[in-house]
């Protein structure tokens, strides 16, 4: 099983490498907004699935990424993307503390709408201040430069589905193992077994509210990351990336391919985005067709795409 | 003797109802001290004063001659005092390895590391392995905690709040909803683990007349939160008003709840 899941890795990175000169310019860049959700779906499901802690306000620091970009690149002519990412990472670590020191206080559907409710918070300062933020329109976003290079020869596009494609693949595949290694270590084991079992982990000696709050800010991190990208992929930043309906979706994402599995939520990001723009494309009712998908998994199959794999392969090689 | 750990005119109250009253224990090292007394007489309030998860209204708690009313679990984890439960409190997904690994990882301060892979840290794994084996475990390692018999669930849970090393350890019920048969392997494995692992007090919440009679060093009888009597067994079983007052008060609610 482990040698199976290892080749299944390297044979999706590999794919995903070569993606570029197979499909056509406009299908990359749907695949980029898929591994940028990716990339934040790592980080919520820190939170979610291994410390069992729901939030109904993610996109928060999913628009805090791409705001950070957009000011960064547009306000204060910073090219870097490297700069960019630990900068936006960093702002969105800040906006993640005070929401999390109030709300790993709480639980289940309190800590859910506490989040919810900051996130909502955020919208509305984002809408509101114009002055700030650009209101409605947001800011433009700059492209970047990669490792110190600009690309100036190639139009937009290409840059997006060239050079900056590769860097973010290359960037799940870093956080992906980062992540990999957090959940596997000593402080995942005990994010676990808070989640498990407050009470009892707490008498083992966990620090559930400190290691609560680690996670958070870890998951804030990564959602940043997506949403610069996000942003950088659609030149622009705006309120709507931090509507709770946005929120939703990570947590649609992350139920369609399966919270419980490591790589649940990445099988989810990939899967949703292509769904979403296949409906979208054949009927107007795309999101009733979506609904309709999210109860049959909850329903029929609640660990997701991926338990739904497992569970085939398990019967095939008894067979 | 000098007391590991002792409460000094305890009292606790929720609002006007008096749980403890002017409760002065002293716990001593080598000893085990059985808490016993009806239901409603105050037991659980005082596992939760001694386990630092309760502030008492009056009076000090003292581990070691520290103030620890209060301190909350992981504080008191940390100090030394470990806490196996009444109703089984295990990680339902988490194997009996991971479990154990659990306290483990806090009791040699690795909580914080983020990249090490806790499966391959030998020292955590070898830790892991002999808490096991001493409570008979070591051939469940893998298993998950929810497929575990009833008696297993319970050693795990003991296994657990042992890994942590600790000076004092408080089994609360710790074979209620057991067969009698598996009562007295647990508590021989208790208590002869605890003797092997330097543990220096046990103190035992019990129902179970017989389990109190055999393993404790000292009894103490609580009812309407006081305390009734605080002796050795010989001379507790032998003082009929005691036994009147506390076994057969007990006995007659075991006999209603049947």
């Amino acid at each position: 099983m482990r040698t199976a899941v290892g080749v299944l890795v390297l044979a999706s990175l590999a794919a995903l490498f070569a993606l570029p000169s197979v499909l056509s310019a406009y299908y990359i860049t749907l695949v980029l907004p898929a591994v940028a959700y990716a990339i934040a779906l790592l980080g919520f499901n820190l939170l979610f699935g291994y410390t069992g802690l729901l939030s109904f306000g993610h996109a928060l620091y999913v628009a805090v990424g791409a705001y950070g970009a957009a000011v960064l690149s547009s306000k204060l002519g910073i090219k870097s993307f490297e700069l960019v990412l630990l900068l936006s990472g960093a702002a969105a670590v800040a906006a993640a503390i005070p929401v999390a020191l109030l709300s790993v206080r709480y639980e289940k559907i309190f800590f859910g709408i506490l989040t919810l409710a900051f996130g909502m918070l955020f919208h509305s300062f984002l809408f509101k201040f114009y002055d700030i933020t650009g209101g409605d329109t947001g800011i433009r976003v700059l492209r970047p430069s990669l490792f110190g290079n600009e690309f100036k020869d190639l139009d937009k596009t290409a840059f997006l589905v060239g050079p900056f494609y590769y860097y973010c693949v290359g960037l799940l595949a870093v956080l992906g193992f980062v992540m990999w290694r957090i959940v596997h270590s000593p402080f995942g084991l005990h994010l676990v077994a808070s989640r498990e079992n407050r009470r009892k982990s707490e008498y083992l000696g966990v620090r559930v509210r400190f290691f609560r709050l680690i996670a958070f800010s870890i998951s804030a991190f990564y959602c940043a990351v997506g949403g610069a990208i996000l942003a950088i992929n659609t030149g622009q930043a705006d309120p709507e990336l931090a509507y709770w309906t946005h929120s939703g979706e990570l947590v649609f994402m992350a139920v369609l391919g399966g919270f419980a599995n490591f790589f649940g939520p990445l099988v989810g990001a990939f899967t949703f985005i292509f769904l979403k723009s296949e409906l979208m494309g054949i009927t107007q009712f795309w999101r009733f067709w979506l609904g309709l998908t999210l109860i049959v998994i909850v329903v029929l199959f609640p660990r997701g795409l991926v338990g739904l794999g497992q569970d085939l392969w398990t019967r095939l090689h008894r067979q | 003797m000098s007391a590991i750990l002792e409460t000094v005119g305890v009292g606790r109250k929720y609002g006007d109802f008096v749980a403890l009253e002017d409760v002065s224990l002293s716990i001593a090292e080598g000893e085990l001290v059985s808490i016993v007394g009806p239901n409603g007489a105050g037991k659980t309030t005082l596992v939760n004063v001694l386990t630092g998860l309760l502030k008492p209204t009056a009076g000090v708690v003292r581990f070691r001659g520290e103030d620890i009313a209060g301190i909350g679990p992981v504080m008191l984890a940390r100090r030394g005092m470990a806490r196996a439960f009444q109703l089984v409190h295990i990680f339902p997904a988490m194997s009996v390895g991971q479990t154990i690994a659990v306290a483990v990882i806090s009791q040699e301060w690795k909580g914080l590391s983020f990249f090490r892979d806790v499966s391959r840290d030998e020292s955590v794994r070898a830790r892991v392995h002999e808490v096991a084996s001493i409570f008979g475990l070591e051939k469940k390692l893998e298993t998950e905690a929810r497929h575990l018999s009833q008696g297993e669930k319970k050693l795990l849970d003991i296994a657990s709040a042992f890994a942590l090393k600790p000076e004092v350890i408080l089994l609360d019920e710790p074979t209620s909803g057991v067969s009698s048969a598996d009562k007295h392997g647990i508590m021989r494995n208790v208590v002869d683990a605890s003797k092997k692992a330097g543990v220096k007090a046990i103190i035992l919440v019990e129902h179970d007349m017989d389990l109190v009679a055999e393993y404790s060093t000292r009894i103490v009888a609580l009812t309407a939160g006081r305390v009734l009597a605080d002796r050795p067994p010989k001379e507790f079983f032998g003082d009929p008003e005691i036994v009147a007052a506390i076994v057969g008060r007990m006995v007659g609610r075991l006999a209603k709840e049947a």
